[in-house]
């Protein structure tokens, strides 16, 4: 891609963010709501440069960080194992499939105080409130892109007497990958809400609790900073499942 | 021929389960055949062809009769579908490797041999290009290359030149004759081309409407190698009138 293509597909996003910044500051001079309200863009970036200089900024990020990836590696590895199982046993889908329904209508806000209160107010709680959140989206992936791999070539492999390992890595996973990817996508935006949740129940550190904290003390600001952090957390969580796709679907376009 | 039969069919019939008593698709298939015999089955759509082939490839368990090969040995099979069944996620050459890799052969000699395996059918050029962008002819193509390069003891064709246009087609013929007589191959082909059969097969066996019985079983004796213009001798004319009448 030429550097004038990039611009040209960076532009549009970088006007629509210097548009809505503009509105904001807009907003703030003209209803002169006092700054615990709703801050200027310029008293939120103060406070980000200034949690940024005194490391909290950095400290609580990485925690979060961490409670999402774990969360969101632990769900995947469940989410697809289990699914890969259900996919090809229709008996074990029919016994377990109430529950996974069930499961599904529980919010997971409703249940993350139970798992606090059992799992500890650490990190833990919040590694399987992400991990169950991502579950379910990645687990009925895995099924439907496992139960849409061709006969034929299931025909293929067995002519060449394929092992069931090999079945595996070498047509099942690659031709269930789009649609398991597909799941990712949703699973990673996910699992940032699910760690959130998690700290916002009961936690001493992480962006839940510096939001949180924002909210106690009428520093607006800093509850401002903590949400777009957050944002970008997602934002290149979603990037990574992006950059995946790009590597291992090539073929697709 | 004296030698033992490689592959022993006997009794075979397949029945698939159906709302109304099953779907009736082989009735009684017995046949041998013998290594290095190229035999090729003709019977109408819906026949069984593909069926049987697939019992034969032990893809499906037949409901009675048995396929029994020669000391009890399932031999390597190359097969070539009717569509050409290729991994949309794989290049050409790398669905030309598949057998090899499973083989556990390294990745450089099995990418030399799938290169030759490139030329052999001709699709020089075409060795990075994805499945999606490949013509019905070349994917046909890709697949009959993906069934040789193992070196298979028995080949399957299941109408594999179907998709492909006459003239690549004829080529194809020369080809795989030339191949089937320097590598020394048992093949099994199914066709509904009369003019295929005859061009390619020591034997014809003709399948009836479902479900499908061998109806006749017939020698080719025309002489090889065969060229194009075997078919305007009187003898391939009556050989082909009698499976014309048999397919009827
Ligand atoms: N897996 C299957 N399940 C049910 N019916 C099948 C299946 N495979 C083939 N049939 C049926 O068996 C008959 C023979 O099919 P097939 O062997 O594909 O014939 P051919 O290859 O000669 O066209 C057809 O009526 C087909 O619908
Ligand atoms: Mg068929």
């Amino acid at each position: 891609m030429s550097v004038f293509k990039r611009v040209q597909n960076i532009l549009p996003v970088i006007l629509s963010i210097a548009f809505a910044l503009l509105a904001w500051q807009l907003i703030v001079q003209v209803t002169q709501l006092p700054r615990f309200i709703l801050p200027a863009p310029a008293d939120v970036w103060t406070r980000f440069v200034k949690a940024l200089m005194d490391g909290s900024l950095l400290y609580h990020t990485r925690i979060t960080l961490a409670e999402i990836v774990l969360g969101l590696l632990s769900g995947i590895a469940f989410a697809t194992v289990t699914g890969y199982m259900l996919a090809k046993s229709r008996s074990l889908e029919k016994i377990l499939s109430p529950y996974l329904v069930a499961s599904q209508a529980i919010p997971v806000v409703a249940i993350a105080p139970l798992l606090v209160i059992w799992l500890g107010d650490g990190i833990l709680s919040k590694v399987v409130i992400c991990a169950l959140i991502v579950f379910f989206p990645v687990l009925v992936n895995t099924v439907v892109g496992v139960r849409a791999v061709p006969t034929a070539l299931y025909d293929l492999m067995h002519s060449i007497r394929a092992t069931r390992l090999q079945i595996l890595l070498k047509l099942e996973v690659p031709a269930s990958l789009p649609v398991l990817l597909g799941g990712l996508r949703i699973g990673a935006t996910l699992s940032v809400i699910g760690a959130i949740v998690g700290e916002l129940v009961d936690a001493e550190q992480g962006l839940g609790f510096l939001l949180q904290l924002g909210d106690f003390q009428y520093d607006t600001s800093m509850v401002f900073v903590a949400v777009f952090t957050l944002i970008a957390l997602a934002l290149s969580l979603y990037g990574v499942v992006t950059l995946l796709e790009r590597k291992f679907l090539k073929w697709q376009k | 021929m004296t030698t033992r039969p490689i592959l022993t069919v006997q009794d075979l019939s397949v029945v698939f389960p159906d709302s109304n008593g099953g779907l009736r698709a082989l009735e009684d298939i017995s046949f041998e055949v013998c290594p290095r015999e190229f035999i090729c089955f003709l019977g109408p759509s819906g026949s069984g062809k593909t069926t049987l082939l697939r019992a034969v490839a032990n893809l499906l368990q037949p409901t009675t009769g048995r396929v029994h090969f020669i000391h009890h040995q399932h031999p390597k099979i190359g097969m070539v579908f009717q569509q050409a069944s290729l991994m949309p996620w794989r290049s050409a050459l790398d669905n030309i490797k598949l057998p090899l890799e499973l083989e556990g052969l390294g990745e450089s000699k099995a990418r030399k041999k799938a290169l030759e395996m490139i030329e052999l059918v001709g699709l020089q050029g075409f060795e990075d290009s994805w499945p999606r962008d490949l013509s019905g002819g070349m994917a046909q193509r890709v697949g009959i290359a993906r069934a040789l390069i193992h070196d298979p003891d028995l080949l399957l064709l299941d109408e594999p030149f179907a998709s492909l246009d006459a003239l690549t087609r004829e080529r194809m013929w020369t080809e795989l004759s030339r191949i089937w007589q320097a590598r020394q191959k048992t093949v099994i082909m199914v066709t509904h081309s009369i003019n295929e059969s005859l061009f390619l097969a020591d034997r014809v066996l003709v399948l009836t409407q479902r479900p499908g019985k061998i109806k006749l079983d017939v020698e080719v004796d025309l002489p090889r190698p065969r060229k194009d213009d075997i078919r305007y001798t009187p003898h391939f004319g009556k050989l082909a009138r009698k499976l014309r009448e048999a397919i009827e």
